[in-house]
């Protein structure tokens, strides 16, 4: 009973992390796999609006906007709601007829890194700019 | 034995901490309302006039300007504020003489607030304001006590009393 209990306390140790600057590049998921759901293409080369639409989505959302710019197309928030929700969005072209919208959102101290709220993100998205959300 | 345990719940609970919360990012009823609330339209088209009168408010109300990019309607401001509360100290104060150990109280604040122009109609006749507040409290200890949203009705209502004030002073050259 002893080792057993000394044995799951040894794997949980070597769960957490022996280094904390490791943290500067680390992520869970591989590039493709984020990129595939933090990612979806709209058929519109309208990118101002695209990006107001996107801002007009996260106050919705109830974020508060942190910095927006529309020469790289960037716009990020912050959601306080006993929880610390940061979330960055970007648009940029893709293709001829398409732009690309990604977002990536930090929850607390974690990345999230799950797909369901970008799901929920994008549906959201998708309402408000009248045009559906394709998957790249 | 005992501590082994008690060591071993310590892991397992700083391994496994909550996840973001599954209505995060879900349109809801009351985002709906909350949208109603925080948003204004005024018959102009002139975007520009309305961020700049947006701007005059937000100085008004003694907010410092973080970031703007006209080009997206857009404005970010805050103000750092005390946060005391009578209500809580005399509160930590009673509970200091009954029990010897006062708590921490609310010291001071951090409000945030965004506020977007976005022109309406096709061409544009009409902008449509939209303004959220947001803040953060630190207590006594210098710990977060709050963070959270500002939903109170009459905050916007007053904060749009004072827009429409501004675009009209500023239209009159005021």
């Amino acid at each position: 009973m002893n080792r057993l209990l000394a044995l799951g306390v040894c794997v949980l140790l070597a769960a957490c992390q022996a280094n904390s600057k490791d943290q500067v590049l680390a992520a869970n998921a591989s590039q493709v796999q984020l990129r595939s759901f933090q990612a979806r293409a709209f058929d519109t080369t309208d990118r101002i609006t695209t990006l107001r639409t996107v801002i007009a989505t996260l106050q919705d959302l109830g974020f508060v906007v942190d910095k927006a710019d529309d020469v790289l197309g960037s716009v990020s928030g912050t959601k306080l709601s006993g929880y610390s929700l940061r979330m960055t969005v970007t648009v940029q072209p893709h293709g001829a007829s398409q732009l690309v919208v990604r977002a990536n959102a930090q929850y607390n101290l974690q990345a999230v890194e799950d797909p369901q709220p970008y799901q929920q993100f994008f549906s959201a998205l998708e309402k408000a700019m009248f045009l559906s959300a394709q998957e790249i | 034995m005992r501590g082994l345990w008690a060591i071993s719940l310590v892991v397992a609970v700083a391994a496994c901490t909550p996840g973001i919360p599954k209505e995060a990012l879900q349109l809801s009823q009351e985002s709906l309302q909350r949208r109603q609330l925080q948003t204004r339209e005024f018959d102009t088209a002139d975007e520009a006039s309305i961020l700049s009168a947006s701007a005059g408010v937000l100085q008004d109300l003694g907010f410092n300007l973080d970031e703007s990019e006209t080009h997206l309607g857009v404005i970010v401001a805050s103000k750092d504020r005390d946060a005391t509360e009578t209500g809580q100290v005399v509160g930590a104060v009673l509970l200091g003489v009954l029990f010897g150990t006062v708590p921490p109280v609310d010291k001071t604040q951090k409000i945030r607030v965004s506020l977007v122009t976005r022109p309406i109609g096709a061409p544009a006749n009409r902008i449509a304001v939209r303004v959220t507040f947001q803040r953060l409290v630190w207590n006594t200890n210098n710990q977060l006590s709050k963070i959270e949203a500002v939903d109170d009705a009459p905050i916007y209502q007053q904060f749009y009393d004072k827009l429409s004030k501004s675009v009209f002073l500023e239209a009159h050259g005021i």
